[in-house]
């Protein structure tokens, strides 16, 4: 394994009236490498997640912590139009992250940012015409969002159910465009998401987490055919099968 | 790959109707707006409009009732109740206005720093606006107006002192609420730093409220004006001004009841064209 990017070390978070939300939680990524964090609702996934790049709800506390981070995070959010000023055109939010990023002049930074577009298959007309979050599709939205990350230049991207939201043929989009930059780019990648199938293709390795603790980890393809930990066994259990797949062997 | 380019075409997007468009669909909006336009017009026109001057006196022709000649009458010295009403719109107007633009600035500036920051900063302003708000308006208002002297220096300070809180206490619910949306959240992962997410990203968010909030302040500031001027206390005679023409025409209420009325009527006028357009703007930006 190539040297960690990220270590993160005994993360614990509880809220103010003491109440553990995750406990001990460790892992550590190598560059470039991209690791899976399932679990269901309210197993403190994204809080992990959102504690690495110090964006905690108010109210919740790390505990302890020891988060080394050797290179610069980004995050991709769950909710795309949320995650976008709604008063404010997408490619302006765009070139206004690239300028404070890459410390570049105004005119220079619409340039940078008209290439992000088009390395996210953003439709060329929004060179023209900027438009506000809410005249673009969720999974525009998204792309936008994707482009204002990557603007950071980032060496670690932190995903934080970036298709939950999305339609189903737009979620395939935008998981090819994620795996196709960081093909090109090479960032190392945290991936939260409740969706096996997504992690299977997307990942490596993976924490399975429940109730604030990682139960189980390990590669994914031995983890996912090979689970121990009963909670596992149920998760990937519970994933409805295509009836029509059914009948065929398993892998 | 096919997939990809279906959804990079642009969403067809209901063309944004036309400033003119929503206003005529909001008829608050619209009436408000014409009757604030039509005291504006008479206002700046003043001089065009009316044949006498408002401080020019005929003892010859005191108390008159309306007639064709005098509009709506004389005053207790002969001046022209009509012209007097519509050179004392330009006086009050022009310091309601005023008067509303440093606590306009100050108060949301430091609702949205209270907001956005929380923490001691919100504390603080918190604890200024509380006490202050203790206080009835209206006795800090006759307070500063007597120690900086009649006229309309008091009424400046005053609102600086006090007008800001309406604001401030509005705005800050309303950052503290845009401050836990996401997107606050990712300008400041990607970087942006606090004071431009404030001014560039917050601002815009929050100023519709605030205009509406203007309105209605602005509503309540016209009145403390008038209220001076009818103790006494705020513009000073022979600059007309609807509060000095009201107290002014009260001895005469028996026999010349317009010289109180006529006034009253136009702070009244004043009060509902301004709730209008605050309501008509409170709707066009609800229904966006």
């Amino acid at each position: 394994m190539m040297a960690p990017i990220l270590e993160v070390e005994k993360l614990s978070l509880a809220t103010r009236s003491k109440k553990k939300l995750v406990s001990n939680v460790s892992f550590t990524i190598g560059r470039g490498e991209s690791m899976g964090l399932v679990g269901e609702s309210g197993s403190g996934k994204s809080l992990t997640l959102r504690s690495i790049i110090g964006l905690l709800p108010p109210g919740i506390e790390q505990v302890s912590a020891n988060i080394r981070c050797s290179g610069r995070c980004a995050m991709i959010f769950q909710d795309p139009i949320g995650a976008l000023d709604p008063l404010c055109p997408v490619v302006g939010q765009l070139a206004e992250v690239v300028a404070y990023n890459q410390k570049v002049s105004r005119k220079a930074s619409r340039k940078i940012a008209f290439e992000l577009l088009d390395m996210l298959g953003l439709p060329a007309s929004l060179k023209q015409k900027d438009r506000y979050p809410h005249q673009l599709s969720g999974g525009q939205c998204q792309r936008i969002v994707i482009a204002m990350a990557l603007a950071c230049k980032p060496d670690i991207l932190l995903c934080d159910e970036p298709t939950t939201a999305l339609d189903v043929t737009v979620q395939h989009q935008i998981l090819e465009i994620i795996t196709r930059l960081q093909k090109e780019l090479g960032f190392a990648m945290v991936f939260v998401t409740h969706n096996l199938a997504i992690v299977s293709s997307m990942c490596s390795r993976l924490c399975v987490m429940k109730e604030g603790q990682i139960i189980e980890r390990g590669d994914t393809l031995t983890l996912l055919q090979n689970p121990q930990n009963p909670y596992t066994q149920r998760l990937i259990s519970s994933v409805l099968p295509v009836p029509d797949f059914e009948r065929r062997p398993v892998l | 790959m096919k997939s990809i380019q279906l959804d990079t075409q642009l969403q067809e997007n209901r063309k944004g109707k036309s400033l003119l468009k929503k206003v005529l669909n909001t008829p608050p909006l619209l009436w408000g707006g014409m009757m604030f336009a039509l005291l504006i017009g008479v206002a700046v026109f003043a001089p065009v409009i009316s044949p006498y001057q408002p401080s020019h006196q005929n003892l010859f022709a005191i108390l008159q009732p309306p007639s064709t000649k005098h509009w709506l009458g004389t005053d207790q010295l002969g001046r022209d109740l009509f012209t007097r009403v519509i050179y004392a719109a330009r006086t009050d107007l022009s310091i309601m206005v005023l008067a509303e633009v440093i606590p306009f600035c100050t108060g949301v500036f430091l609702g949205m720093l209270a907001g956005y920051y929380g923490k001691w900063i919100d504390t603080l302003i918190t604890l200024i606006t509380d006490t202050l708000i203790a206080f009835p308006f209206y006795l800090i208002v006759i307070i500063v107006a007597f120690a900086s002297g009649a006229g309309q220096k008091g009424i400046y300070i005053t609102f600086i002192l006090v007008g800001w809180i309406v604001y401030a206490r509005v705005i800050k619910g309303l950052s503290a609420s845009f401050r836990k949306q996401e997107w606050i959240a990712a300008a400041q992962t990607l970087g942006i730093p606090g004071v431009k997410i404030i001014l560039r990203h917050l601002l815009p968010n929050v100023l519709p409220q605030a205009v509406v909030v203007l309105m209605t302040d602005m509503v309540g500031l016209l009145v403390a004006i008038v209220t001076l001027g009818y103790l006494g206390i705020g513009i000073a005679p022979p600059t007309p001004d609807w509060g000095t023409m009201i107290s002014d025409g009260q001895s005469f209420i028996a026999t010349a009841w317009w010289l109180s009325a006529v006034p009253g009527c136009a702070v009244v006028y004043t009060g509902i064209a301004l709730s209008l357009v605050g309501d008509g703007l409170a709707d066009i930006w609800r229904r966006k």
